[in-house]
């Protein structure tokens, strides 16, 4: 029993914390997202690391690593408020994979795996990361199909999450996605959540570093119980999160029987989690929290889109009532 | 990431597993006095079969057993519902510190009849005015005739009338630091300077007691870790307290879950929408605990000692322990108003579970300080 990281995972961790943190510098995102934009350069050398098909098996030109490698990146990407179209074609490629037949397997992953024919994910409501996509996996009722991009009729949204682009697909017609649509979802599941600990852990250490610097009554405003029990709330928010998706993860690569409930678990607790800690945030870090200029309304915002998509927390909390005895 | 149990640490759940279906003894039976009798009856049995000094090492006659190993049987005797050994402060606190701190003669002196449950151990820490502010404790202690005499009041004494021996820490200094003025003292229980009172307490029992010292007797060779050390000692024992309360948790609040959802189905309440919330937080949380619990015995396979994240899981245990007992007596109606029902009993003794080895409030504070780095109020 070891519930860690090996030394692998530990570099793929390290590598992703130090180049997001070079490339996606504060200033970065916040110009990205004013402009509603993502940086196509950026993309290409998040390619080159081969990010995109981290999870993708080897013979679709994958990296064939597993669901606790891609929840790395997801839970790294979330720390950065990376504007990347990472998740929606990592969740496209989860959902043919798993879901998928040998020829939309065969024709659409590699694309997927290498970045240069991205897919992209939505449901009836929202498409994330639509344009600029190849194909849209678009989960609905109880189905999911492949939706060409060219023929998804996508209409822009403007949501408060500035980090991703979202938009509405007009049309739904497409070749249905027949496999096990619940190991495609719960992997989904997991690295949403994967984002949203990282959004977390991001608005705690802001939140903490400013409670260390910000003196009020002539002392740092960490010193009072108000502040610090709050951030402590933080804490045990994040890593009950962290402990739950990791665990997930950890599930789809080697105990798939329980991913169904460690996802539904997972996804209720980082989105109540992700939401909760960026709350605390603007309120430990008080007027400045709530203005324009500073950072954090970023990560708030994100932690909501998160929060809504895939299934609330309160479907979620609903999904392990009925998977753990009560039916 | 491995979490599964390999070949050697499946083997050992599978004997602990099977000693404890061949040797369990059972429902305990009503009334203190009697279900004390049981409990230490259980404990020599335990002993017998090795497994009263799960982690203490060999040479002490303990088992020597692995962290893991440890974490595996808290989580068997859970899952079996096997009650907890009579001694229990001795063996997870008293010992710990003798085998840390003590002389070889104390050694030889007090760890067997430990093990054994033939002396029982109490605690001597809370005070009335001294609570999670344990070292501004006043209970004192002075010289007298090649020992010493304590003077002083004890309070939240578990098992004190059961007791021979009280860890008893006391001032020795009153012109040191507060931290600095303490002795632990392992006080004879058996004397005329000792009276117990029983507390009783919301749940109408009286699980505790509070003890009186009037120029209790303690000979010289009683001090443990030396004079004005008597903090520092303490600080392991409390630290014991925690990762020996630790292990099972979650397992027992998976099992007491096990028999609320039960409950909610014969109520007939299981499509009721907030009960199912509900009980997903509850399973979520229970989740939330076991895993906790494993990160925190990798890091502790790593460094050696149980980390300040262990404030985290004595928080969400108090916090799952006090929800779903509530959720059990609002699913019970009017019949959770009744008194002395299990149900009703647990709720009202969970209050105590936020409080009872460090509030809810002093893990936040734990968490606050040596986790996040933020500057001491005090």
């Amino acid at each position: 029993m070891r519930f860690d990281f090996d030394d692998e995972q530990r570099e793929i961790k390290e590598t992703a914390r130090s180049f997001l943190a070079s490339r996606f510098k504060p200033a970065k995102v916040r110009s990205l997202a004013e402009a509603g934009e993502y940086d196509d350069a950026l993309w290409t050398e998040v390619c080159e690391l081969g990010w995109p098909g981290i999870a993708i098996a080897e013979e679709h030109g994958g990296g064939g690593l597993g669901m606790v490698e891609l929840m790395i990146l997801c839970e790294e990407i979330g720390y950065a408020c990376a504007p990347l179209p990472f998740f929606s074609n990592a969740a496209a490629g989860l959902a043919i994979e798993w879901a998928g037949s040998d020829e939309q397997k065969a024709s659409r992953l590699p694309g997927i795996a290498s970045g240069e024919a991205r897919g992209a994910i939505g449901d009836d409501a929202v498409v994330i990361d639509g344009p600029g996509s190849a194909v849209i996996a678009l989960f609905g009722g109880s189905g999911a199909t492949l939706v060409e991009t060219s023929e998804a009729g996508l209409e822009p949204l403007d949501l408060i999450d500035a980090t991703h682009r979202y938009s509405r697909a007009g049309a739904t017609e497409g070749e249905p996605l027949d496999g096990d649509l619940e190991a495609a979802s719960g992997r989904m599941a997991v690295a949403v959540a994967a984002d949203l600990v990282g959004v977390a852990q991001k608005a705690m250490e802001m939140s903490v570093e400013y409670a260390k610097d910000r003196k009020q009554f002539d002392r740092a405003i960490g010193a009072y119980q108000g502040v610090s029990h709050q951030c402590a709330q933080m804490l045990f928010d994040v890593e009950e999160a962290r402990s739950l998706t990791y665990f997930a993860a950890w599930a789809a690569d080697a105990e798939p029987d329980s991913l169904p409930l460690a996802a539904a678990m997972a996804k209720a607790r980082a989105s109540d989690a992700a939401w909760d800690v960026c709350k605390a945030a603007i309120q430990v870090h008080g007027g400045i929290g709530f203005t324009w200029e500073h950072d954090l309304h970023f990560l708030l915002k994100r932690a909501r889109a998160g929060g809504q998509l895939f299934g609330t927390s309160g479907q979620h909390r609903e999904r392990v009532a009925a998977l753990a005895g009560l039916g | 990431m491995d979490l599964t149990l390999n070949e050697s640490e499946t083997a050992f759940r599978d004997e602990v597993r099977s000693w404890l279906e061949a040797n369990h003894p059972g429902q305990e039976p009503h009334g203190d006095l009697e279900a004390f009798k049981f409990r230490r009856a259980w404990q020599l049995k335990m002993h017998e079969g090795g497994w009263a000094g799960i982690s203490w090492p060999k040479e002490f006659g303990g088992r020597g057993a692995t962290l893991i190993e440890q974490a595996i049987f808290a989580g068997e005797m859970a899952r079996a519902d096997a009650p907890a050994p009579a001694n229990i402060l001795g063996l997870v606190m008293g010992g710990p510190v003798i085998m840390a701190h003590g002389t070889d003669e104390q050694k030889e002196r007090w760890l067997e009849p430990i093990l054994s449950g033939e002396e029982i151990w109490c605690q001597g820490f809370s005070e009335p005015e001294s609570g999670s502010d344990l070292a501004s404790l006043k209970t004192k202690a002075v010289k007298d005739n090649g020992g010493w005499r304590a003077t002083g009041q004890k309070v939240w004494t578990t098992f004190a009338h059961e007791s021979k021996w009280c860890m008893l820490v006391a001032r020795t200094d009153n012109e040191a630091a507060k931290h600095k003025g303490l002795t632990y003292f392992i006080c004879d229980m058996e004397q005329d300077g000792v009276e117990i009172r029983p507390l009783v307490q919301i749940t109408g029992e009286a699980e505790f007691n509070e003890v009186f010292f009037e120029d209790a007797y303690i000979p010289d060779e009683n001090v443990v870790g030396g004079e004005g050390n008597g903090w520092m000692v303490a600080i392991t024992t409390l630290m014991n307290e925690r990762a020996g309360l630790g292990g099972g948790a979650a397992v027992a609040v998976s099992r007491d879950l096990g028999a609320l959802i039960e409950l909610i189905k014969e109520r007939g309440l299981q499509d009721d929408p907030m009960i199912r919330q509900r009980v997903a937080d509850l399973l979520i949380g229970t989740e939330a605990l076991r895993l906790g619990g494993m990160r925190a015995l990798t890091a502790q396979m790593k460094t050696g000692i149980p980390g300040p994240e262990g404030s985290l899981g004595k928080w969400e245990w108090a916090k799952l322990n006090q929800s779903l007992t509530e959720l059990a007596t609002d699913v019970l109606g009017p019949d959770g108003l009744a008194k002395d029902t299990p149900w009703t009993y647990r709720m009202l003794r969970s209050r105590a579970n936020s409080i009872e080895g460090g509030t809810t409030e002093v893990m936040k504070n734990i968490i606050a300080e040596r986790v996040l780095g933020l500057p001491r109020l005090r």
